[in-house]
C-alpha cells in the first residue's frame, strides 16, 4: 500500500489524542498540493522526485542483531540509540547525567504529555515542505527525545542511529531536543540504508534551546545512492545560546534538506554547516533560513559543495533581519567547487533586512580545483586524482573546523576520507 | 560648466509635476480589448504583421498570471480596465523644434529639452503620451548612416532591419508586462547604427506621461552593427496624479561582432507610476553592452536588464544605483546569460532605502552545460538610511560545469554615528553629513554616468536626504 494512498493506521503505542492529532495531520497532507514549477520554494528542484506514491510502509526487519552490529558509534558517546524501520532496536545509556531524559517520542508523549505537546513540531514549515511534513507527522511512529535540563552538560556525545531496510521503504525519523538554560548537549543522528535499495526518509529535527545553552548537532546522512530523502530541521535559539548544526551529505538520489533556524533570545547565536561531495546524478537540493528576531544576535551559514559528475545541487538560503532586531550579525556563505562539466549548481543567497544597524553579507562563489594547487602537488610526485581528492578534503575541512570539537572534527574527517579515498 | 546655471538634463521631481489640459485628437478610451488593439493600429495604419504581432501580444497578456508567485503584492493594485492605452494629438515627429505644436512644445521647454540638444546631444527624441512629438538627428550624424526615429517610423521605413531584429530579443510572451507591451506599443526609438560608425556624442529620448490614468508603453530597438558604438541615454517625467499611472516598456538591444552599445537611464518618474520594464541586450562575438541603470522615482518599479553574450568574448554589463524613499520600492537587478565561451559578465548595484522605502535587488547569473572561461562578478551593496527602511537581495545563479568562475557577494550597511559624528564636528550639518555619507557611498558608480547626469544625480540624491534625518 502506498504511503500516500491508504491513511495511516492507528498505532496502540501512542496515548490516543495523538491518534487524532496525525488523523489532522493527515488530512493536511491531503490538502495541502504538490509543489509545482512556479513555487519560489521548489525553484530549480527535480520536480519528479517528489512523486512519493511509488513508496510503501517499511516493515519490522528481520535482522535486528546485524544492523545494531554494524551501528559502530563514536567511540566516546554518553548514549546510543538505534532505530531500524521506525524502531527502536537498541539502546544504550553509559552515563547520562541526573534528570536527563532520552527516550522514545511515543513514551514521552504518554509520561510527559505536556513536554511533549509543547515542542512537537510547534514551528510552522516555512521552507517548502509544509506538505511532507504533515505526511511525517501523519505516518510518525517513534523517535529519539534528548531534554536536558537547566544547568545539565552532557560532555560526550549522544549517537542515534536511523536505519532504513527494504525496497521502496518509507520511514519517518525524527529528533526532538530540548536544552534547559544553561545546559550543553553534543548529538549526532546517523542515517543509514541497510542495502543499496530504492528508499524514502522524511526526516525531521527540531532542536530547542534555552537561554544559555550550548548545542552542537550533526546530521551525518549516508542514504543509499537510490533513496529520496528530506531533511527538515527547525532550531530556536534562546538568549545567549549557541547552537552549531552540521549537515553531512554523502548518500541519496534526491535530498532536499531545510534547516529554519530562529534567533529568538538577545546575543543567541546559530551556526549552520554543511559539507555536501555530490557525485553520480545525485541532486543536492538545501533550503535554508536564519530568521533574527532578537537585537545582538549572530548567525553564520558556511556551505560546501563539491560536484562531480552529473551531481546538482541547489542552495536557496534567506537572512531575514525582522523590524526591531538592530545591531544583527549575519553571515551566509556557499561555495561550490565543480569538478565535471555535467555537473551543475544553482545558488540563491538571500537578504531581506527590515532593521537597522546590522551587520549582514552574503557570498557565493563557484569555481574549478585551482590549477597552481594541483600543479605544486603532482610536481611532488602525488597522482593527479589523489591530488584533487586531497584538495576536496581540504576544501571541507574549512568547514568541520568550524565545530570547534577536535574529536568530532576528527571523526568525521574519518568518515568522509573514507568516502573521498583519500 | 557654471555652478549657477541648471545642470543639461533636468530630472528633478518638482520640475516635472506639472500638467497641460489637452485636447487629443486620438483616443482609444479607457480598458483593453480587442477593439482597442485594432483602434490603435488603425490609427497607426500598422502593417498587418504588426497587427498580428499585436493580437498575439494581447492573447499572451491575458494567458500570463501576475509574477505574484515571487513579485510584490502591490502589482494587484494595478487596475488594467481603468488605464488608457493610447492617446496622441496625431503628431507626426517634428524635425524642426519651430514646428511642434505649441502646448507640447511648452511642456517640454519646461523640461529643457531644446536647450539640452543644442549642447551635447546628437539627436534626441521626445515622446509626449503615446507618440514623438519631435525627433532630430544632427546633420553630420546622420551622413553616417545613423537612423535615429521613433519605433513607428522605423517599423514603416526600414522594415528591413527593423523586422529582422524587433520581439526577437525579447519574445512577445517573456512575461505579462512584455506581452501587454507588444499588444499596445507605441512610440520609443528606433535606432540603427552602420558597420564602424562610432556616435561620439549620446543619443537622447525623453518620456513624459501628461494624461491622468494614462499607460505609455514604448518599445525601443537599438542596432550596434559590426564594430559600431553608439550610446544612448533616456530620461522621463510625468505630472503626480491622484490615481496610479503605468508605465511598461519593452528595450531591445543588439551589438552585432565587436559592437559596443552603452544605455543609460535616469528613471525619475513620479511616486506613483508603476514602472515595469523590460530590458534585454544580444551581444555577439566581442560585443560589449553596457546597461547604466539609475532608478530614483516611481512608486514600484520591477525592471532587470539583462545580457545574453551569445559570441564568443561577448561582454554584459550592469551598473545599477536605486534610491527608495518613503513609499516606494525599488524591484531592479540585472540577468547575465552566458551563451559562448570566454563571455564575461559584471553586475554592480548599489542601492539606498530611507524612511519606509524598500529596495530589492534581484539577479540571474545562468552559465549552461559545456562552456568554458565564462566570468561573473556581481557585487551588490545596501545602505540603510531609518529604523523602517528595508532592503532584500535575491540573486540566483546556475552554473554547469567547470571552467568558469562565477562570483556574487553582498553587504549591507548603514552611515555609522561615529562618521556623522565626525563630520559634525567639522562643522557640518547632520543632513549635510548624512547626504555626504550618501554621495560617497554611490560616488564610485556616479562617476561612470556622463558628467551632465552625474552633477544631476548628486543634486537628486541631497533633495532626496532632506528631512530624511531625525
Amino acid at each position: 500500500m502506498s504511503i500516500t494512498a491508504t491513511p495511516p493506521s492507528v498505532n496502540g503505542s501512542w496515548p490516543e489524542w495523538f491518534g487524532q492529532d496525525q488523523a489532522g495531520a493527515w488530512n493536511l497532507f491531503e490538502a495541502l498540493p504538490q509543489p509545482k514549477r512556479n513555487d519560489e520554494s521548489w525553484r530549480f528542484a527535480n520536480l519528479k522526485a517528489l512523486d512519493l506514491s511509488g513508496f510503501v510502509p517499511a516493515l519490522p526487519v528481520a535482522d535486528e542483531a546485524a544492523l545494531v552490529s554494524r551501528s559502530a558509534a563514536h567511540t566516546d558517546v554518553a548514549a546510543k540509540l538505534v532505530f531500524a524501520n521506525d524502531s527502536l532496536i537498541h539502546s544504550e545509556v553509559k552515563g547520562l547525567p541526573a534528570g536527563v531524559l532520552l527516550l522514545p517520542l511515543e513514551q514521552v508523549a504518554k509520561d510527559h504529555g505536556e513536554l511533549f505537546r509543547k515542542n512537537f513540531m510547534t514551528s510552522e514549515v516555512r521552507l517548502g515542505s509544509k506538505k511532507f511534513a504533515a505526511l511525517h507527522r501523519a505516518r510518525l511512529r517513534t523517535g529519539a527525545f534528548l531534554h536536558v535540563p537547566k544547568g545539565v552538560v552532557i560532555e560526550r556525545p549522544i549517537e542515534i542511529w536511523h536505519w532504513v531496510d527494504g525496497e521502496n521503504a518509507a520511514i519517518f525519523p525524527h529528533t526532538l531536543i530540548v536544552l534547559g538554560e544553561g545546559a550543553s548537549a553534543t548529538v549526532i543522528d546517523r542515517f543509514v540504508s541497510s542495502r543499496d535499495e530504492r528508499s524514502l526518509a522524511i526526516a525531521v529535527n527540531d532542536l530547542t534551546l534555552g537561554a544559555n545553552s550550548r548545542l552542537t548537532y550533526v546530521g551525518v546522512q549516508d542514504w543509499s545512492d537510490k533513496a529520496t530523502a528530506f531533511h527538515l530541521n527547525t532550531t530556536q535559539v534562546g538568549k545567549d545560546a549557541t547552537s552549531t548544526a552540521l549537515q553531512l551529505n554523502l548518500g541519496g538520489s534526491y535530498v532536499r534538506g531545510e534547516s529554519d533556524s530562529h534567533l529568538l533570545g538577545e546575543g543567541s547565536r546559530s551556526v549552520m554547516l554543511s559539507v555536501n561531495p555530490a557525485s553520480g546524478e545525485r541532486e543536492i537540493d538545501q533550503r535554508t533560513f536564519q530568521d533574527h528576531f532578537a537585537p545582538r544576535a549572530t548567525s553564520d551559514l558556511l556551505y560546501h559543495n563539491a560536484l562531480a559528475d552529473a551531481s546538482r545541487t541547489i542552495f536557496a538560503g534567506l537572512i531575514k533581519v525582522e523590524e526591531g532586531a538592530h545591531e544583527t550579525d549575519a553571515y551566509q556563505k556557499v561555495r561550490n567547487l565543480m569538478l565535471s562539466d555535467e555537473a551543475e549548481a544553482n545558488s540563491m543567497p538571500g537578504l531581506e533586512i527590515l532593521a537597522d544597524n546590522v551587520r549582514c553579507t552574503h557570498g557565493a562563489t563557484s569555481g574549478e580545483l585551482n590549477e597552481d594547487e594541483l600543479f605544486y602537488m603532482m610536481a611532488r610526485g602525488i597522482p593527479p586524482k589523489q591530488a584533487a581528492q586531497l584538495i576536496v578534503r581540504g576544501f571541507f575541512g574549512t568547514v568541520l573546523e568550524r565545530l570547534e570539537n577536535e574529536s568530532l572534527q576528527a571523526h568525521l574527517g574519518e568518515i568522509l576520507d573514507r568516502r573521498l579515498e583519500v | 560648466m557654471s555652478t549657477e546655471t541648471k545642470p543639461d538634463i533636468d530630472i528633478d521631481r518638482s520640475v516635472g509635476d506639472f500638467r497641460y489640459e489637452m485636447d487629443y485628437a486620438y483616443d482609444a478610451g479607457v480598458g483593453l480589448s480587442e477593439a482597442t488593439i485594432d483602434y490603435i493600429s488603425d490609427v497607426k495604419e500598422d502593417p498587418d504583421w504588426v497587427r498580428a504581432f499585436r493580437k498575439e501580444g494581447y492573447r499572451k497578456f491575458l494567458e500570463k498570471p501576475m509574477p505574484t508567485n515571487w513579485a510584490t503584492k502591490d502589482l494587484e493594485n494595478i487596475v488594467f480596465e481603468n488605464i488608457r492605452y493610447y492617446l496622441s494629438q496625431g503628431q507626426v515627429p517634428k524635425r524642426s523644434w519651430d514646428e511642434v505644436p505649441d502646448d507640447i512644445k511648452k511642456t517640454f521647454e519646461r523640461l529643457g529639452i531644446p536647450e539640452q540638444e543644442r549642447k551635447f546631444l546628437a539627436g534626441v527624441e521626445a515622446q509626449f503620451d503615446s507618440e514623438a512629438a519631435y525627433s532630430n538627428i544632427k546633420a553630420a550624424v546622420g551622413e553616417q548612416g545613423v537612423i535615429f526615429v521613433g519605433s513607428t517610423e522605423g517599423l514603416k521605413e526600414h522594415p528591413e532591419i527593423f523586422k529582422k531584429w524587433f520581439g526577437k530579443v525579447i519574445p512577445s510572451g517573456d512575461n505579462k508586462f512584455s506581452a501587454l507591451n507588444s499588444a499596445v506599443f507605441s512610440g520609443g526609438s528606433f535606432i540603427y547604427v552602420p558597420p564602424g560608425v562610432k556616435v561620439k556624442h549620446p543619443l537622447q529620448a525623453y518620456f513624459r506621461i501628461n494624461a491622468q490614468n494614462f499607460g505609455q508603453f514604448e518599445r525601443t530597438l537599438i542596432i550596434a552593427d559590426e564594430g559600431a558604438e553608439v550610446m544612448y541615454m533616456e530620461g522621463c517625467t510625468a505630472p503626480k496624479f491622484e490615481t496610479a499611472t503605468l508605465h511598461s516598456a519593452v528595450v531591445e538591444l543588439v551589438a552585432m561582432k565587436g559592437a559596443k552599445i552603452q544605455y543609460i537611464t535616469v528613471q525619475n518618474w513620479s511616486s506613483n507610476v508603476f514602472n515595469l520594464v523590460t530590458k534585454r541586450g544580444l551581444a555577439h562575438e566581442d560585443a560589449e553592452i553596457k546597461w547604466i541603470d539609475c532608478n530614483i522615482g516611481s512608486r514600484l518599479t520591477m525592471k532587470y536588464p539583462g545580457v545574453v553574450m551569445k559570441g564568443r568574448g561577448a561582454r554584459g554589463e550592469v551598473v545599477s544605483i536605486a534610491l527608495a524613499g518613503d513609499g516606494q520600492h525599488q524591484d531592479t537587478g540585472a540577468k547575465m546569460i552566458h551563451a559562448a565561451d570566454n563571455t564575461t559578465s559584471n553586475i554592480i548595484s548599489k542601492s539606498i532605502s530611507l524612511g519606509t522605502g524598500r529596495s530589492t535587488y534581484r539577479g540571474m547569473v545562468h552559465v549552461p552545460k559545456h562552456l568554458k572561461g565564462c566570468k561573473n562578478n556581481t557585487e551588490c551593496d545596501a545602505l540603510l538610511i531609518n529604523t523602517h527602511s528595508r532592503t532584500d537581495t535575491y540573486p540566483a545563479i546556475s552554473v554547469r560545469g567547470q571552467g568558469n568562475a562565477v562570483q556574487h557577494e553582498a553587504s549591507v550597511s548603514q552611515i555609522s554615528a561615529e562618521q556623522i559624528f565626525y563630520m559634525q564636528q567639522r562643522g557640518l550639518s547632520e543632513a549635510a553629513a548624512m547626504s555626504l555619507a550618501v554621495n560617497g557611498f554611490v560616488n564610485d558608480l556616479v562617476q561612470q554616468f556622463p558628467m551632465e547626469y552625474s552633477v544631476e544625480l548628486k543634486r537628486l540624491i541631497d533633495l532626496e536626504m532632506e528631512g530624511s534625518v531625525g
